[in-house]
C-alpha cells in the first residue's frame, strides 16, 4: 500500500534536488545579454574585475505588458551605450545583465534573487510595472542591492509596512501626484464643474489615478457625475459610452493605457461626445494617433513626464538621438528607461565604493539630477521631486504644454 | 429612448461579429464533436491577413476581405489535416488538448513575428467613414456594412448547407459519419470542407473587426472565440440557427450589462449564463435531447 | 507481478534522507536563494499537476479551471497570513483556503460534472474566469493591484512537508476503493455504472480533492512570492498546469513530478526566448497528442522499488470507443 507512494514522494524530492542543482544554470545558458558593443562580454562573475560594473535588467520582455518592458529596455540600452562610448563610469565599462520576467510577479522575484546572488550586480533596474517591481523589493532589502524602477507609479511602491523601503527607488512621479495635478488643471484651467471617470478597472495604475482625481476634483468644488469602468483588452466601448453620453458633464477623465484609450476616444467622438477628454501618461504613445485618428484627437489633455514641445536641449538631444536610431518618436517609456539608467549610473559614479550600500546612499542623496523627464531630486520616501507637464492635443499633435512644479 | 435604440444597435453590431465566429464553431462541432479551440485564432489570423493586404499591398477592402477568407479557409483545412485528422479515433479530451495546443502555436507564432502590441488598420475608404444621425441615434456606415456582410455570408452559408450536394453530405456526416461513409460519402473531404467554410467566416469576422474597432493584436482571438462558443452552446451547439440566435443574445446581453454600468462584470456574466445553460438545458435553446447510445 | 520491493521503513528512510541532504546543502550554502526559489516553483507545480492529474488524468474529467482553485488558496492564505503573521496563521490560512476551494469545487462540480468531457472543460474555464473577475472587483482582495507585502512563510521544511504530503495522499487515495472507482469511471463510465460504481460521486470526489490540493499550492505560492494579483491566475495558468500533466502522462503521478521538473529546466533554458516558449508548449501539446496521446509515461509509474525500471502499474487500456 505505502510502496508506491513513499517511492514517489522520495522520487519527487530527489528530483527536485536534482533540478535544484541542475537549475543552477551554467553561465552559458543564463548568458547575460550584454547590450553594449564595447569590449567582450564577460560571461562569468569571476571575470567581473575592477574594469566592469554590472547592472541587472529585470523587465517584462514578453507576456502581457511586454510593450512597456521592451520600450524601457531600449531606453536603458541607449543610455548605457552613451556612457560606455564616453569612457564608462570613472573608466569602468557598464555591463547589463538582462533577464525577461515574462510579465510574471513570481518570475520577477526569482530573477531578482538570481541576479543578486549569482551575477554580482551593483543595482537592478526594473520591472516596469508596480506589482512586479514590488515583488523584487523584499529581495533587494535582504541582499542590500538597490532596485530602481522608471515607471512603477503606484503610491505604495516605496512604502513598506515599516516606513520607506530602504533599497527601492523610482524616478517617476506617483499616481496621486498625477491624478491630483490633472484634477487641478481641470478645475482651474478648464473651469470644469462636473466630470465623468471611465477607468480601466483591471489596472491598479488606472484605479489609483481615478481615486486621486476624484478626491481632488471634489475638494475643488466639482462633482463626479459618473464613474464607469472597462477591462484591459476590451475593444467594444459603445455600450458604456452611450450610457455616458446620457450624462451631463464638462470633462471626461480616462485613466488607462493607449491601447484602449485610443479606441475609447475614437468611439466617444463618433457617438457625439465632444467634451474635453483628460488622461495621464498612459496616453503618451505614437500608437494613440493611429488608434484614435487625428480627427478625434482634439480637446485632449493629459499629464506626462515631458513634452516634445519642450525646448530644453536635453529633451531635444534625446529625441534627436532616438529618432536617428529608431526612425520614430520616442514614447514615455523610452524616455523613462533612458533616465533610469542615467540616474543609476550617476549614483554609481558618486558612490563612495562599489557596493550596494554605497550606491543606495548615493541614490538617496541625489539632488537636481538633470533628466529628460525633468530635473529631479530624491525625497525622504525615495520618490522623485519633479515637475509634471500637462500636454494638450490638437488634431493629434501636441499644441500646448504647461509645466506644473510640485 | 434614443439611448435604448442606440444600445440595440450596439448589441446588433457586436452580435453580428460573434455570429460569424460562432457559425464556424457550431459547424465543426456538429460534424466532429470537437470544440475547435483554435477557431478564435483563425479569426485573429484573418484580421492580420486583411491588415497586411490593406497596408502593405494597398488593396481595397473587399479584395482584402476575400483574400483573408481564402487564406483562413486554407489554414483551417491544413490544421484539420495535420492536427485533428490523426486523432479521429482518440478520446475527446485528446482532441481538445490538441486544439488548445494549436491555439497556442497560432497565437505565439504571431507574437513572435509581429509583436504583442496592438496595431491599427490603415485609413479606410471614403464610403466606410461617416454615420447617419436619426434624432440622436447614430448609425455608423461601418455598422451597416458589418451587419450587411454578416447577414449576406450567413445566407450564403445556409444556401450551401441546405441546397447543395456538399451541404447534404455535410448534414449526413454530422448525423452519422459511419453510415455516411457507407453511402459513398468521402467523410474526410467533407470534414475538410466544413473546416474551410467555418474558417472563411472567421476570417471575414477578423477583417470586419479590424476595420470596425481599428485595433488588432495576436491575442485578440481568445475572448471573442470563447464568447462565440458560449453563443453556440446557448443556441444549441451543432445547429446553425442556434448559433445565430445565441450570438445575438450574447451580444445584446453584453451590451445590456455594460449599459447598466457593470462592464467590468461583463465576461463573468457571460460565463455565468453559460454555466447556467449547461446545467439547466445542456443542449441549448433550440437543441433536442438525444439519448446517449451505448 | 514479481518485483523487488523495498521495505516500508527503507522508503521512509530514503525520504527523510533526501530531506536532510537538502537541508544540509542549504545550510552549507550550496543551494543558494536562487536555487531555492526554483525548487519552490517546481514543488508548487508538482502539487498543482498532481491534483489536476487526479481530476483529468485519473478520473478523465477535463478541467480548465485549476488556476481558479489556486487563486482561492492564494488569496485566502495571503489574507490570513497578513493578519496573523505567525506559523499558525500560515498553516491555518493554507487549510482554510484549501477547504474553501474544496467547498466551491463541490458546489461547481455537482451540477457540471453531469456534463460530458468537453462541456465540463468550458464550464470550468468559465468558473475560473468568474473567480478572477470577482477577485478583480472585490474590496478585500484589493482589486487589480492585488495583495502586496505578504510575509514569506514557505521554507524548505514546509515545502517538503506539503509537497511530499500531497503526493503521498493523492497516491494513496488512488489506491483506495474510491480511487479505483475514479479510474473505472475514466475507462468506461457506462460500464463502471453498470457494476455499481456511483460515477457522479467518484467524479465529484476527484474534483473536490483536486480543488483542495490546487488551493494548497496557491497558498504556498502567495506566501513565498510576496505579491499576488488576479491576472496571475488567468487562463494561461490553467494551461501551464495542463501542459505539465499532459507531458508527464494522463494518469501518471510520477510523470507529473518529472514533467514539472523538466519544464522548469526548459523554461530556464528558454529564458531568452519566452515567446517561442509558448509556441514550443503548443507544439508539445499537439505532437504528444498525435504521436503519444498517453504522455511521456502514459499511465505507468516510476517507483523506487522498480529502481528506474518502468513497470505497468494501473489499468492501462484506455477507452477507444466514442460515446
Amino acid at each position: 500500500m505505502k510502496r508506491i507512494t513513499l517511492g514517489l514522494a522520495a522520487a519527487a524530492i530527489g528530483m527536485s534536488m536534482f533540478v535544484g542543482c541542475a537549475g543552477d544554470p551554467a553561465p552559458s545558458s543564463s548568458a547575460p545579454t550584454s547590450s553594449e558593443s564595447t569590449g567582450p562580454a564577460p560571461s562569468s562573475p569571476e571575470s567581473t574585475g575592477p574594469e566592469t560594473i554590472r547592472i541587472g535588467i529585470n523587465y517584462e520582455l514578453s507576456g502581457g505588458v511586454a510593450a512597456y518592458g521592451q520600450a524601457s529596455v531600449i531606453g536603458i540600452e541607449m543610455a548605457v551605450d552613451e556612457v560606455n562610448a564616453a569612457g564608462g563610469i570613472n573608466g569602468k565599462t557598464v555591463e547589463l545583465v538582462k533577464y525577461d520576467n515574462k510579465s510574471e510577479e513570481a518570475e520577477a522575484t526569482t530573477l531578482a534573487t538570481k541576479m543578486m546572488t549569482q551575477d554580482n550586480i551593483l543595482a537592478a533596474i526594473g520591472p516596469a510595472t508596480s506589482s512586479r517591481f514590488m515583488a523584487t523589493i523584499p529581495v533587494a532589502n535582504q541582499n542590500k542591492i538597490p532596485v530602481i524602477s522608471g515607471s512603477a507609479t503606484a503610491d505604495a511602491v516605496t512604502q513598506g509596512p515599516n516606513g520607506v523601503q530602504p533599497y527601492a527607488f523610482r524616478i517617476c512621479f506617483n499616481d496621486s501626484f498625477q491624478g491630483t495635478a490633472m484634477a487641478n488643471y481641470a478645475s482651474r484651467t478648464l473651469n470644469a464643474k462636473s466630470a465623468v471617470i471611465f477607468k480601466d478597472s483591471s489596472s491598479d495604475y488606472a484605479k489609483g489615478l481615478a481615486e486621486n482625481f476624484n478626491s481632488t476634483f471634489v475638494a475643488n468644488g466639482g462633482t463626479i457625475v459618473g464613474e464607469e469602468a472597462y477591462v484591459a483588452k476590451d475593444t467594444d466601448f459603445n455600450a458604456t459610452l452611450t450610457r455616458i453620453r446620457g450624462m451631463e458633464f464638462d470633462v471626461m477623465y480616462l485613466p488607462g493605457y493607449y491601447e484602449e484609450v485610443g479606441l475609447i476616444i475614437k468611439a466617444a467622438r463618433e457617438l457625439g461626445i465632444t467634451a474635453p477628454i483628460l488622461g495621464a501618461d498612459g496616453f503618451d504613445a505614437p500608437e494613440l494617433l493611429d488608434l484614435a485618428g487625428a480627427a478625434a484627437l482634439n480637446d485632449i489633455y493629459f499629464t506626462n513626464h515631458y513634452s516634445s514641445l519642450d525646448q530644453d536641449p536635453k529633451v531635444l538631444a534625446f529625441i534627436a538621438a532616438y529618432k536617428a536610431k529608431h526612425g520614430q518618436d520616442p514614447n514615455a517609456f523610452h524616455a523613462l528607461g533612458y533616465d533610469t539608467a542615467m540616474f543609476v549610473m550617476d549614483a554609481i559614479g558618486r558612490a563612495s565604493s562599489l557596493t550596494g550600500e554605497a550606491v543606495q546612499a548615493a541614490l538617496a542623496a541625489t539632488k537636481d539630477f538633470p533628466a529628460v523627464t525633468g530635473t529631479l531630486s530624491v525625497d525622504e520616501n525615495h520618490n522623485p521631486v519633479k515637475a509634471i507637464v500637462v500636454v494638450g492635443l490638437k488634431d493629434g499633435v501636441e499644441s500646448t504644454s504647461e509645466k506644473i512644479n510640485p | 429612448m434614443e439611448d435604448v435604440l442606440q444600445q440595440l444597435i450596439n448589441g446588433l453590431s457586436l452580435g453580428s461579429i460573434y455570429a460569424l465566429i460562432a457559425l464556424g464553431y457550431t459547424m465543426v462541432y456538429g460534424i466532429l464533436q470537437l470544440i475547435n479551440f483554435a477557431h478564435g485564432d483563425i479569426y485573429m489570423i484573418g484580421a492580420f491577413v486583411g491588415y497586411f493586404c490593406m497596408s502593405s499591398l494597398q488593396l481595397g477592402f473587399f479584395e482584402s476581405l476575400l483574400i483573408a477568407m481564402v487564406a483562413c479557409s486554407i489554414l483551417g483545412a491544413l490544421i484539420e489535416r495535420i492536427a485533428y485528422k490523426p486523432l479521429r479515433n482518440s478520446t475527446r479530451i485528446a482532441l481538445l488538448i490538441t486544439a488548445i495546443g494549436v491555439s497556442l502555436v497560432l497565437e505565439y507564432t504571431m507574437v513572435y513575428f509581429v509583436g504583442a502590441g496592438v496595431r491599427s488598420y490603415p485609413p479606410l475608404p471614403e464610403f466606410m467613414i461617416g454615420s447617419f444621425n436619426f434624432g440622436g441615434v447614430i448609425i455608423k456606415n461601418l455598422q451597416i456594412l458589418i451587419v450587411g456582410i454578416s447577414v449576406t455570408l450567413m445566407i450564403a452559408l445556409q444556401l450551401i448547407v441546405k441546397k447543395t450536394k456538399v451541404g447534404k453530405a455535410m448534414r449526413a456526416v454530422s448525423q452519422d459519419a459511419e453510415t455516411a461513409r457507407l453511402m459513398g460519402i468521402n467523410v474526410d473531404n467533407i470534414i475538410s470542407v466544413t473546416f474551410m467554410l467555418g474558417s472563411a467566416l472567421a476570417g471575414a469576422a477578423g477583417v470586419l473587426v479590424g476595420v470596425y474597432y481599428n485595433s488588432i493584436n495576436p491575442l485578440m482571438g481568445l475572448m471573442p472565440g470563447l464568447k462565440a462558443f458560449v453563443a453556440a452552446v446557448f443556441g444549441g451547439i451543432g445547429l446553425i440557427p442556434g448559433a445565430l440566435l445565441g450570438a445575438y443574445v450574447v451580444g445584446s446581453l453584453e451590451t445590456f450589462v455594460a449599459a447598466t454600468g457593470n462592464s467590468m462584470f461583463r465576461d463573468a456574466v457571460v460565463f455565468a449564463v453559460l454555466i447556467a445553460i449547461l446545467i439547466v438545458k445542456p443542449t441549448g435553446l433550440l437543441g433536442k435531447n438525444v439519448k446517449e447510445k451505448v | 507481478m514479481k518485483q523487488f520491493r523495498l521495505p516500508f521503513l527503507a522508503k521512509g528512510g530514503i525520504l527523510v534522507l533526501g530531506y536532510v541532504v537538502v537541508l544540509l546543502l542549504i545550510w552549507s550554502g550550496v543551494i543558494n536563494d536562487y536555487i531555492q526559489a526554483t525548487m519552490v516553483t517546481i514543488c508548487i507545480n508538482i502539487i498543482l499537476a498532481s491534483s489536476l492529474n487526479l481530476i483529468t488524468g485519473f478520473t478523465g474529467q477535463f478541467s480548465l479551471g485549476h488556476a481558479g482553485f489556486m487563486s482561492i488558496g492564494a488569496y485566502t492564505t495571503a489574507l490570513v497570513t497578513m493578519n496573523f503573521p505567525t506559523v499558525w496563521g500560515f498553516v491555518g490560512g493554507l487549510l482554510l483556503g484549501a477547504v474553501i476551494a474544496a467547498i466551491i469545487g463541490l458546489l461547481i462540480g455537482l451540477p457540471t460534472l453531469r456534463l460530458s468531457g468537453d462541456y465540463l472543460a468550458i464550464a470550468t474555464l468559465g468558473m475560473a474566469e468568474i473567480i478572477r473577475v470577482l477577485m478583480l472587483n472585490f474590496e478585500f482582495t484589493n482589486g487589480a493591484a492585488g495583495l502586496i507585502g505578504i510575509p514569506r512563510m514557505v521554507d524548505w521544511n514546509w515545502l517538503f512537508v506539503f509537497t511530499a504530503g500531497s503526493v503521498i495522499l493523492i497516491a494513496n487515495l488512488l489506491r483506495s476503493a474510491p480511487g479505483r472507482n475514479m479510474i473505472a469511471v475514466r475507462e468506461d463510465e457506462i460500464a463502471a455504472t453498470s457494476i455499481g460504481v456511483n460515477a457522479l460521486q467518484a467524479k465529484t470526489l476527484a474534483f473536490v480533492v483536486g480543488a483542495f490540493f490546487g488551493a494548497l499550492a496557491g497558498g504556498m505560492y502567495s506566501t513565498y512570492f510576496y505579491v499576488i494579483k488576479p491576472d496571475i491566475f488567468g487562463f494561461l495558468k490553467s494551461v501551464d498546469i495542463l501542459i505539465i500533466v499532459v507531458l508527464g502522462g494522463l494518469g501518471s503521478l510520477s510523470g507529473s513530478v518529472i514533467a514539472a521538473i523538466l519544464l522548469a529546466l526548459i523554461s530556464t533554458i528558454l529564458q531568452d526566448f519566452s515567446d517561442l516558449r509558448m509556441v514550443i508548449y503548443g507544439l508539445i501539446l499537439v505532437v504528444i497528442m498525435v504521436f503519444r496521446p498517453q504522455g511521456l509515461l502514459g499511465d505507468r509509474e516510476i517507483t523506487l522499488s522498480a529502481l528506474g525500471r518502468i513497470i505497468p502499474r494501473l489499468p492501462r487500456k484506455r477507452n477507444e470507443v466514442q460515446p
